[in-house]
């Protein structure tokens, strides 16, 4: 019973990764089937060249400008709802509605919004009389964009996996705050937010796990990789280098895939490192 | 009111993929911006149904690949998930623990040799990408089972009382009766929640799907709506019937299966 998924596993998941190391020791061919052996060649290449450290420079920041807002932003919403219980219902159903939506279909109502020139957001702007801005063709934008449309895909599950959070807090804790004269913005200080530590730390790990594997929102929005190359992420580069038009080059992407497989596995670690000496204040 | 702010933002954009669908070309590009639709403009939808992206028979093909997903990780998951439960094996646990394992490894980091593999396999002389049925089975063929189901459903045939097990064995039921008898009606809503998930991702998906198929009328959908995008940048209301059109099946779930979903969701979450 067990035989269905271990062929999966086996064929398409762990002898991969055993290929992947393989062909990022190999120099590949114009059709990108490996050939001679290079041993660690590529990861020296990489390792040495300015536009690696770019490609990890933009993928931490592009980490840092999804997670902060993204979780942030969900933690402010989870704790407004908390206090207005009329018509909760109604809100939730409407931050979850972005789970409707695939990286593509949100990051193709995003082009639509950010289109420079009949779009929506530069629109707006306008009336208020600021200037156009380059959302997706400014090297100092693009990335910011990109985020903005990461962010928004993101914030509904966060609220949710928070709004989870407050639902097991018992409620005797926050009627012995009310007792002790602690409402509203303290109660949410010194109650909430703390005993929502175990979910706050699943949403920083989890958001940027995901955050580091964002490809379509890149792919959709700045095809290239950006003005200037300032979207290109790891993911996107691993991408790009594979199946570019003219670079097809299947070893160098395969170094790249092991570094990305390294960072994800780093982070996995250490979420099970902090969650078995436990985020609990219990 | 800050909430209110804050859903009106999240919401914003689902309402303007809708509103702009309906409104004519002139009006969505017209400056100011006018954000309420005039009328019901159905131009955009016969166009984006008409025109050189051919997204009603991506549309077919997203169904089809996203059944045979879904189906099939439920079948798998069941399976390995009762195996994992109610059958006695020498180095279960350990076994568990792999299939977990497998859930760490970043499908960017393996999409590569995995493309190289399914490339070079052939279906009836000729390369697997080159015929609709084997840009299928490429499609499907790594998805079709995944440790993410195999560990909702064990946790759900883990609470399975043990008093109902004996008794069915008592009374003569083996493995397939009681699984299919007893075990899997009394676990609908875990199967509707891997079911529903699973739907979601796999109709969802982009890396995989950009990768694989030759021509526009093998692509799915996602890479549809994404091609429409590029192809009519002059037609923003165009551009959102399609899209608009791609989100209904997934938009139907969230909204009525919210409550399976949230359960597979916030699975990891809540351990």
């Amino acid at each position: 019973m067990l035989v269905p998924c271990l062929v999966v596993f086996a064929l398409f998941i762990v002898w991969p990764l055993g290929k992947s190391v393989s062909l990022s020791l190999h120099g590949s061919d114009l059709f990108g089937r490996p050939d001679a052996y290079v041993g660690l060649q590529h990861y020296k290449d990489m390792l040495g060249s300015a536009e690696f450290r770019h490609i990890l420079w933009v993928t931490f920041a592009f980490v840092l400008l999804t997670v902060i807002p993204g979780v942030l932003g969900g933690l402010v919403v989870v704790l407004l709802l908390e206090q207005h219980i009329k018509g909760i219902r109604i809100f939730r159903t409407a931050f979850a509605l972005p789970f409707a939506f695939s990286v593509a279909s949100a990051s193709v109502i995003f082009a639509t919004i950010y289109n420079p020139a009949i779009g929506l957001a530069n629109g707006l702007l306008g009336r208020f009389g600021i200037d156009r801005i380059g959302w997706l063709t400014d090297p100092s934008w693009a990335l910011i964009s990109v985020a903005i449309t990461t962010v928004w895909m993101s914030i509904g599950y966060n609220v949710l996996v928070l709004s989870a959070g407050i639902g097991a807090i018992p409620t005797e804790i926050n009627e012995a705050a009310t007792l002790d004269g602690a409402g509203g913005f303290r109660a949410s200080r010194y109650i909430t937010i703390p005993l929502l530590g175990p979910q706050l730390f699943f949403l920083i790990v989890i958001s940027t796990i995901q955050s580091l594997q964002g490809f379509g929102q890149i792919k959709i929005l700045t095809p290239e990789g950006g003005p200037e190359q300032s979207t290109k992420t790891l993911v996107y580069s691993i991408y790009h280098t594979a199946f570019a038009n003219n670079a097809s080059d299947f070893g160098a992407a395969s170094a790249q895939a092991i570094v990305l497989l390294v960072i994800l596995l780093a982070c996995t670690a250490i979420q099970f490192g902090v969650l078995e000496r436990r985020v609990h204040y219990k | 009111m800050v909430l209110i702010g804050a859903a009106l933002l999240v919401i914003f954009p689902v309402y303007y993929v809708i509103a702009g669908s309906v409104m004519s070309p002139g009006q969505i590009s017209s400056y100011p911006p006018d954000l309420f639709p005039h009328g019901f403009f159905t131009g955009n939808y016969k166009g984006a149904t008409s025109s050189g992206t051919p997204i009603g028979q991506q549309y077919l093909n997203s169904v089809l690949q996203t059944s045979i997903i879904t189906l099939s990780q439920l079948i798998t998951s069941v399976l390995a998930a009762y195996a994992f439960v109610f059958m006695k094996m020498w180095g279960r646990t350990l076994l568990f623990g792999l299939f977990l394992a497998t859930l760490m490894v970043p499908w960017e980091s393996i999409v590569l040799p995995n493309y190289l593999t399914i490339t070079s396999w052939e279906l009836g002389g000729h390369g697997l990408t080159k015929t609709y049925a084997g840009t299928m089975i490429a499609l499907v063929l790594p998805f079709l089972a995944n440790a993410f189901g195999v560990f909702l459903l064990r946790q759900s045939f883990l609470q399975f009382p043990v008093e109902l097990r004996d008794a069915a064995t008592i009374d003569g039921a083996g493995h397939w009766r009681f699984l299919s008898r007893i075990l899997l009606p009394l676990n609908k809503p875990a199967l509707m929640a891997v079911g529903l998930y699973v739907f979601l991702s796999a109709w969802n998906q982009f890396f995989w799907p950009l990768l694989i198929g030759d021509s526009a009328s093998r692509r799915t959908l996602q890479i549809g709506i994404s091609q429409l995008n590029d192809a009519e940048a002059a037609d923003p209301g165009l551009i959102l019937a399609g899209v608009t059109l791609s989100i209904l099946p997934t938009l139907a779930i969230v909204i009525f299966g919210q409550r399976f979903i949230v359960r597979g969701l916030t699975a990891g979450a809540i351990r």
